[in-house]
């Protein structure tokens, strides 16, 4: 695999160094793997704190700014940051009102955050926690908590730093992140595999003339592997196996998330965008917003997901939030 | 016939098992790629690397806070699920052995326990969950066993190595239970868990290591 990288041990320091460099108006480190806000913690309101392994820009440092996260600790490739990270930037976000963490829910990041957090309790700072376990193709519809976090990241995060703006409390603003979670479902299909750099070998191979549906981000493999067929049969598929899951009714709105994985270009999120707003308005479904791009990648993999959002009032009133971040700005 | 073990003993066992770890990164990122991301390699070189970066400092240290500061280490490097269970296994370790200068056999078997339930304390997993507690548990077991049933400390360590081989290769037929290969349920068969690997290199590398003070 070509890379534009220097020492595959490094990537991710340099990254970051590259990171704050660009978007000094936007950032500022507060640790070698820990980024805030520039301006800052702003006082009574709830300081919102994501993160989790590196490798899936924009997520999660291109989301810290206005409307969505106060703070992100860095991880390395598609591994927890560990607790240091997560306690100095969960400290600098603290402005008096607590903090909220929200990340995919994987075993790794469980424990870091978990750790962090005990420490930060002990320091008197209150830390709720909101897992994302949007993914439909990781466990059975019964077992939710067991499902990763994947693409549905987005709208939640989303949607926590729109009510934490708000002024809301801690506790509501956990309140809304866990509606937005409940009501989010992802299914993704992968078309080639990624390579940890330092691992230097892909993850996973697929042949030129299949896909993977269901995969995770981190090339975990998925529920099915087949030929690879034409888009519209693709996005039917990824919606169906959504809307078997959740439900929604004719007449209800949602928004939708066509996420690329790493290197597919956006002619074909548009082209696959495009079926699944045939399928949606041949249901009565109404589609409120839709964000077509790369929201949540895995390096260079080439493949999309499908993420929908089943919305009420108050989640469309915080998804019309505006938003100003490095990699993400809403008006 | 016992074993005696000095803080320099343990910083050079530690800098074999860093190395050993280096040795088999392809090994264990291979593994995982079958079942996860494909980064335990990777997760467990850097850990290490960092601990090899640690030894020099704690020369003349005593074996607790040697072995706290590895834990601590790993905490804070590596991140992923390795850094919170391996580190608060040497963590624990280290606790049970606190301000000695020196370790004998019954203190390994301190060691080794204090070692076990950390890992199980920070991760909850339990034997049969295809997870490095399928080769550490049994390996403490046979190791506490040898050791209070009167047989010496190398034959003992001998037994350890054999039990965490056996629960090493066990995880192939099991179905995970833990962790993000968990999602794949009945898919995990066929597969050896890199965790339970990791754990064996260390394991062995640690038996080898003191085997050679054998006089």
């Amino acid at each position: 695999m070509k890379k534009l990288i220097n020492d595959p041990y490094k990537v991710v320091d340099e990254m970051l160094e590259g990171f704050v460099n660009a978007h000094p108006q936007y950032v500022k480190m507060v640790h070698p793997r820990g980024v805030i806000r520039a301006n800052g913690p702003k006082e009574g309101k709830v300081g919102v704190v994501i993160g989790g392994g590196s490798g899936h820009k924009p997520a999660f440092i291109g989301y810290v700014g206005y409307g969505v996260a106060d703070g992100v600790a860095v991880g390395n490739v598609f591994a927890s940051p560990p607790p240091d990270p997560i306690l100095a930037v969960t400290k600098a976000v603290n402005g008096g009102a607590g903090v909220l963490y929200s990340y995919g829910n994987y075993q790794g990041d469980i424990m870091n955050f978990d750790m962090a957090a005990e420490m930060a309790e002990m320091e008197g700072i209150p830390v709720e926690t909101v897992l994302v376990t949007d993914d439909v193709a990781s466990a059975p519809k019964d077992q939710v908590s067991r499902r990763r976090g994947i693409a549905g990241d987005f709208f939640v995060f989303k949607i926590a730093g729109a009510k934490a703006e708000t002024m809301a409390s801690l506790a509501e603003v956990k309140a809304a992140a866990e509606k937005a979670n409940a009501n989010t479902r992802t299914m993704g299909v992968a078309l080639t595999s990624c390579t940890v750099p330092a691992a230097g070998k892909p993850i996973f191979t697929l042949a030129e003339d299949e896909m993977e549906i269901g995969l995770g981000v981190h090339g975990e493999p998925g529920v099915r592997r087949g030929k690879l067929e034409p888009a519209d049969a693709v996005a039917e598929a990824l919606v169906a196996h959504i809307l078997e899951d959740m439900p929604v009714g004719s007449g209800e709105e949602v928004a939708v998330l066509v996420n690329g994985l790493g290197a597919t270009p956006y002619m074909e999120l548009y082209i696959m965008f495009r079926r699944v707003a045939q399928i949606l308005k041949e249901k009565g479904i109404r589609i409120y917003r839709s964000y077509v791009g790369e929201y949540v990648t895995s390096l260079e993999m080439a493949g999309c997901s499908v993420t929908l959002m089943r919305l009420d009032d108050e989640l469309k009133e915080l998804l019309d939030f505006p938003a100003d971040t490095p990699m993400f700005v809403q008006r | 016939m016992d074993v005696t073990l000095t803080g320099k003993d343990f910083i050079s066992i530690l800098n074999e098992i860093a190395d050993a770890i280096e040795k088999n990164q392809d090994y264990l990122s291979e593994l995982d790629s079958a079942l996860g991301d494909g980064d335990h390699g990777v997760s467990m070189t850097i850990g290490w690397r960092a601990v090899k970066e640690k030894l020099p400092e704690l020369a003349g240290k005593d074996i607790g806070t040697i072995l706290k500061t590895v834990g601590m280490t790993l905490v804070s490097s590596v991140g992923a699920a390795m850094g919170p269970l391996y580190g608060t296994g040497f963590m624990r370790a280290g606790m049970a052995v606190d301000g000695k200068q020196e370790v004998t056999g019954s203190d390994l078997v301190k060691m080794f326990v204090a070692f076990r339930e950390g890992v199980v304390a920070r991760g909850k997993a339990n034997v049969g969950d295809k997870t490095m507690v399928d080769t550490i548990h049994p390996a403490v077991e046979a190791f506490k066993t040898a050791m209070e049933g009167g047989e010496d400390v190398y034959s003992a360590l001998d037994k350890a190595v054999a039990a965490g081989e056996a629960g090493m290769k066990s995880t192939i037929n099991l179905v995970s239970k833990m962790g993000r290969s968990s999602r794949l349920g009945e898919r995990t068969i066929g597969h050896q868990d890199p965790g339970a690997t990791s754990s064996y290199i260390m394991l062995k590398t640690f038996a080898d290591a003191v085997k050679r003070h054998r006089g």
